[in-house]
């Protein structure tokens, strides 16, 4: 249980005095006792009116009686006080109510902290807690625990050092030294307030773990620019960025408030800060629920589609892509808004890919519903292999974020098997291509293909082909299955790239030789599980 | 320039790949070759060219009249071949230095002479100046 002591009163009195709220006032006094933030903005106001009519010489102390509900009447250690005294006229002008419809009207006509510009005081209440609900609710996500994230404007830390350069300037004259790092953050405060309303409202727990963010933006367009006295002072705080709408961030400007003299400060910003003519605003209240991944290994069966949409000048080249075929039954069904599409490895438009298929995973962004059964993802994989015959997909199932790493580990490190039709200028005879079953592990160099050249870096690749087995069809074609070293590139170490692939099957026969059919036959990584 | 180019231009998407076209002296029968020089000026050899990165920073950049190698004949005959097209010097063929004879046996694949990429704006305007094969061979029929 926290209280307000001796050592408080100059500094309950100061703040009162100059226009600043309850709850920032017990802020600066350092409390730090959660509950005590959540009584109501009339019984605050009364118990440091209370605390500043005690006299001075009996040791007194504030309790706040922390085991009533915030709502009930504030018990006070002297029973001589009149409690139904409620006339106290505070420093604050309060305006009386006289048509009392509902108790959210009496803390509109409050006047605005010069603080916290209302932040603690309007945004704290049952009202703005609905508001934010309502919202949650009429945008229909699945979720378990969630984060609310606010965002200040940054004046208020303008504010607070300016209450506090003078706070601290009269405790020095009372001999009494104060330390910044004492004061409870207004951010910190504002979530002890607002967190278990939120909770309590929506039904669910606040987890430090979290998936899915409510997030507000609030602003005081009146104050907007009482920071920019910092860029003058502080010139290299605030450097323009392309993306950013104003330079002045909260964190530039934390980071010059931290940088500027006192002295500086008095003089450029009014200590104590002036009372703004009006509360801050809520700008957005956002929702947005933490990414879902689905993985699944996928088969391609057509020699006419790309892994991803094939744009150039705004023109489609080719009919839809593995990635589309996959992903739109997907956004359907996790409602998401936009969907990252990767996978160990890909293949060229005219490849098959055969066998178990390629590894892929996707990533859902701010999806609407994220439970699913394993049967539900068996009837999403049904659907996504009934709706088109040039891709097929097994194995669909949810993975972490942390499992994608095993996918992309295979990209690089795991073997993967082809079976190339091959075609020579010059007539073969079984006996010509017998030998190439006994070569293993053999060493090419590839210079970058001269088809992907004007996108990658000029480089020399080592690549390792594992094994080879062929099968003789006629005197100028032939079937050849290899296993290969992950990024090798097989069309060029059939035909050669005009001699810049080394060793290749021209080389090796001693022929011409070209690609005319590829099939990727095994990518073998053994993720995701097979079910 | 004074000797007619013929040059022979394989694409791939924006990249070139300069090679000897069919009616190019040294194609012709009778013709051996002597030796193959990348050192085109004093300062300049085109077996320097480093490039790095996706945008080839710190290629040789050609003009029409850049020389790109010169090629002499054991009949005393020398012939320089230039680029004839603006662009980044990607590499040059350091094959046909050590086997000068796939540059006649196999000029068109494994016998070309440079890879040049030009600036991604010139590329449309370059592509549509080159004559196709069968406009090349009106031009020979005609001369």
């Amino acid at each position: 249980m926290s209280s307000l002591t001796e050592k408080d009163r100059p500094i309950v009195q100061l703040l009162l005095n100059t226009g600043t709220c309850p709850r920032c006032i017990l802020r600066f006094c350092s409390v730090g006792s959660q509950m005590l933030y959540r009584h109501s903005y009339k019984d605050l106001m009364k118990v440091l009116k209370e605390f500043l009519k005690n006299n001075q010489e009996k040791e007194d102390t504030v309790c706040f009686d922390a085991v009533d509900p915030p709502c009930k009447r504030i018990r006070l250690e002297h029973p001589e006080e009149g409690p139904e005294d409620l006339n106290h006229n505070g420093v604050l002008q309060q305006i009386p109510q006289v048509n009392d419809e509902n108790t959210a009207v009496e803390n509109l006509a409050v006047k605005a902290c010069n603080v916290c510009l209302g932040i603690l005081q309007e945004f704290c209440e049952a009202d703005f807690v609905k508001k934010v609900c309502q919202k949650v609710n009429s945008a229909d996500y699945q979720f378990t625990s969630f984060v609310f994230s606010v965002s200040l404007p940054p004046q208020l830390s303008v504010r607070e050092r300016a209450a506090w350069l003078v706070l601290k300037q009269e405790m020095r004259n009372l001999g009494i030294s104060l330390a910044k790092d004492d004061i409870v953050q207004l951010k910190e405060a504002y979530k002890w307030i607002i967190h278990p309303q939120l909770s309590e409202e929506l039904g669910v727990f606040f987890l430090k773990v979290f998936l899915f963010e409510v997030s507000v933006v609030f602003a005081h367009p009146e104050t907007d620019e009482e920071c920019h006295f910092l860029a003058t002072a502080c010139p290299d705080c605030f450097k323009p960025a392309k993306n950013k709408q104003s330079v002045f961030t909260r964190m530039a400007v934390i980071k010059a408030l931290e940088k500027i003299k006192e002295e500086d400060f008095i003089k450029h910003f009014p200590c104590p800060p002036s009372s703004p003519k009006n509360l801050c605003v809520a700008l957005e209240i956002q929702c947005n629920n933490g990414a879902v991944f689905v993985a699944g290994r996928y088969n391609k069966y057509s020699r006419n589609l790309p892994q991803t949409p094939w744009i150039i000048d705004g023109e489609r080249k080719l009919e839809s892509s593995v990635e589309e075929l996959i992903s739109e039954h997907l956004m359907a069904e996790f409602k998401a808004d936009s969907f990252n599409f990767s996978s160990s490895g890909r293949e060229d438009v005219d490849v098959r890919t055969l066998g178990n298929g390629r590894p892929f995973a996707i990533e859902l962004v701010n999806p609407r519903r994220i439970h699913f059964t394993a049967e539900e993802m068996k009837r999403l994989q049904q659907t996504i292999n009934t709706s088109s015959d040039k891709i097929q997909v097994r194995d669909l199932q949810l993975v972490t974020r942390e499992a994608i790493g095993r996918m992309k580990e295979g990209e690089e490190e795991k073997t993967k098997t082809y079976s190339a039709l091959i075609w020579t200028d010059k007539a073969i005879q079984k006996e010509d291509i017998a030998f190439l079953d006994d070569i293993k592990e053999l060493k090419l160099d590839q210079k970058t293909p001269l088809r992907v050249l004007h996108r990658r870096p000029l480089a020399v690749r080592c690549r390792i082909i594992h094994t080879m087995r062929s099968e003789y069809i006629d005197e100028h074609h032939f079937r050849l299955h290899l296993k290969t070293q992950a990024g090798t590139y097989i069309k060029e170490f059939v035909h050669g790239d005009f001699g810049r692939t080394k060793p290749n099957i021209g080389s090796l026969l001693n022929r011409t030789a070209d690609i005319l059919e590829l099939d990727v036959e095994s990518v073998d990584v053994d993720w995701p599980p097979t079910l | 320039f004074s000797q007619v180019q013929h040059n022979n231009y394989i694409l791939f998407c924006r990249i070139c790949v300069i090679t000897l076209a069919e009616a190019h002296p040294l194609l012709q029968s009778g013709k051996t070759i002597k030796s193959i020089n990348y050192q085109i000026s004093a300062n300049c050899s085109r077996l320097q060219n480093k490039v790095s990165g996706k945008s080839k920073r710190g290629a040789q950049f050609l003009t029409e009249l850049a020389p790109l190698c010169r090629i002499s004949s054991t009949d005393g005959e020398e012939y320089t071949i230039y680029s004839c097209i603006r662009g980044r010097l990607i590499e040059v063929n350091e094959n046909i230095l050590s086997n000068p004879t796939i540059l006649q046996e196999k000029p068109s694949t494994e016998g070309y002479i440079a890879v040049v990429l030009p600036k991604f704006e010139e590329s449309k305007s370059i592509t549509q100046g080159l004559l196709t094969q069968k406009e090349y061979e009106e031009v020979l029929l005609k001369r």
